[in-house]
């Protein structure tokens, strides 16, 4: 699970102003530093608190609301973007001192900079062969053109059949599914972690294709979820989040 | 997006142009098209009017004062305009300094409700859907949003664990996305 995710759920009391601790809110907001996705979803959870806003009705303001507004405008009026002297005489001065200050700290960087390049050049290619297989592997399991058989005892009809690898450290999950009936109008399939102690944490919304194979790629969960059981269930188009309302369709327990 | 309505959103972006070289008359055009979504917000959230016009006139100072913070490119100056109103009232609620710069606001939604009949139809949508909502995640949402209740507030209020609150928060304002982009 990547970091971001990890604060998911933080981000829409946070938009809100509503998250209680401090130190939750300092190390958010140190995340959202570094976290474009995290940042966009900020924006994007703004935006849902501006579509809130669009819903209040109340009376119009008064007129002496406006008057007062405008009687503050004219009493502040805004200074005018500040015009820069042409300091053109200056340029040649100002780009041989600069070219100068700017050589000189090259070229006493440039020596320890090779060395960072070399070492950092050996992980880069240690850490992109790793890559590689980590893609090789997960396209096989989830590639829409990968063959997927389900071997059953011989003369049994197919049965929807689930298969979840799940690392509860990272709370990474993999689940592909096949055999599914096809989904009824206006409800989708849900999976559903269910831990050991605690209710059932939602594991994505999924729709089955023409054969019924579908797959979830790591979902955002916590890491740390023990898990006792995966299960999957009908839930209406919107999905149920907090509890499952449908009945399991498959469910199967931690080998 | 119709084409009145991009006429409409680019007349946004050229009355915060004025505003930024100093036109008092487009603080005043963009005053008329938006205080009443100000003012019905801080009412919302105040329930006093004397306190609401002062939220308003805050709001439009600093837009006055600072027309670049708002990005046209980003989002609707509505939507933008709200969320400063109502974080605003919430200040004025818990009596604290501003707790967010209007600068660090930024406010992304889709449409961007330039127009009027737009916002309207939108705030249909809105209320269609927070009629629809179970009631725990709508009274969690308003709770949050309008009084501003942090998430421990909710949960000893409602008697509810404290990650409950927080998945039906984030579930509740997402729902309000998906209503209005279907």
């Amino acid at each position: 699970m990547t970091s971001h995710e990890q604060f998911a759920e933080d981000l829409a009391l946070y938009a809100l102003g509503s998250l209680s601790a401090d130190e939750e809110r300092l190390a958010l907001e140190r995340h959202l530093e570094t976290c474009s996705s995290c940042r966009r979803e900020l924006e994007q959870l703004r935006g849902d608190m501006g579509l809130l806003s669009l819903s209040t009705v109340g009376p119009r303001p008064p007129e002496r609301a406006r008057r007062r507004l405008m009687a503050a405008i004219a009493s502040e009026p805004r200074e005018a973007v500040p015009q820069r002297r042409p300091l053109w005489w200056l340029a040649p001065w100002a780009v041989a001192t600069t070219l100068a200050i700017v050589a000189s700290v090259l070229w006493r960087e440039d020596a320890s900079l090779r060395r960072q390049m070399g070492s950092l050049q050996a992980t880069f290619y240690e850490q992109q062969q790793e890559l590689t297989r980590a893609r090789e592997v997960v396209a096989t399991l989830v590639a829409p053109e990968s063959q997927q058989v389900t071997l059953v005892a011989a003369k049994t009809p197919p049965q929807p059949h689930g298969k979840a690898f799940y690392r509860r450290a990272t709370g990474s999950l993999i689940f592909l599914a096949s055999n599914l009936p096809p989904l009824p109008s206006e409800k989708i399939y849900e999976l559903w972690l269910i831990p050991t102690s605690g209710s059932p944490v939602a594991a994505g919304l999924f729709r089955p294709d023409t054969h019924g194979g579908a797959a979830v790629v790591n979902p955002p969960l916590s890491p740390g979820l023990e898990a006792k059981t995966f299960a999957v269930t009908l839930e209406p188009a919107t999905g149920s989040h907090e509890a499952p309302r449908g009945q399991p369709v498959i469910v199967g327990a931690g080998e | 997006m119709s084409f009145a309505n991009v006429k409409e959103n680019s007349s946004d972006a050229r009355l915060i142009l004025s505003v930024r070289s100093g036109d008092q008359q487009a603080m005043g055009a963009l005053f008329d098209r938006y205080s009443s979504l100000v003012y019905s917000v801080a009412l919302r959230v105040l329930g006093d009017t004397g306190a609401a016009e002062d939220v308003l006139q805050e709001v439009f100072m600093q837009l006055w004062r600072k027309p670049a913070v708002f990005d046209s490119a980003r989002g609707s100056l509505a939507a933008w305009l709200a969320v400063i109103a109502r974080n605003r009232a919430i200040d004025a609620i818990r009596k604290r300094k501003p707790e967010t710069d209007i600068e660090d606001v930024i406010v992304s939604v889709e449409p961007d409700f330039a127009g009027e009949a737009e916002r309207n139809r939108a705030a249909e949508h809105i209320r269609r859907k927070l009629s629809e909502m179970p009631e725990p995640q709508r009274s969690a949402l308003e709770m949050a949003f309008f009084e501003g209740l942090t998430h421990s507030e909710i949960a000893t209020k409602t008697g509810t664990p404290l990650g409950t609150i927080k998945t039906r928060i984030r579930t509740a304002l997402i729902s309000l996305r998906m209503a209005v982009v279907k």
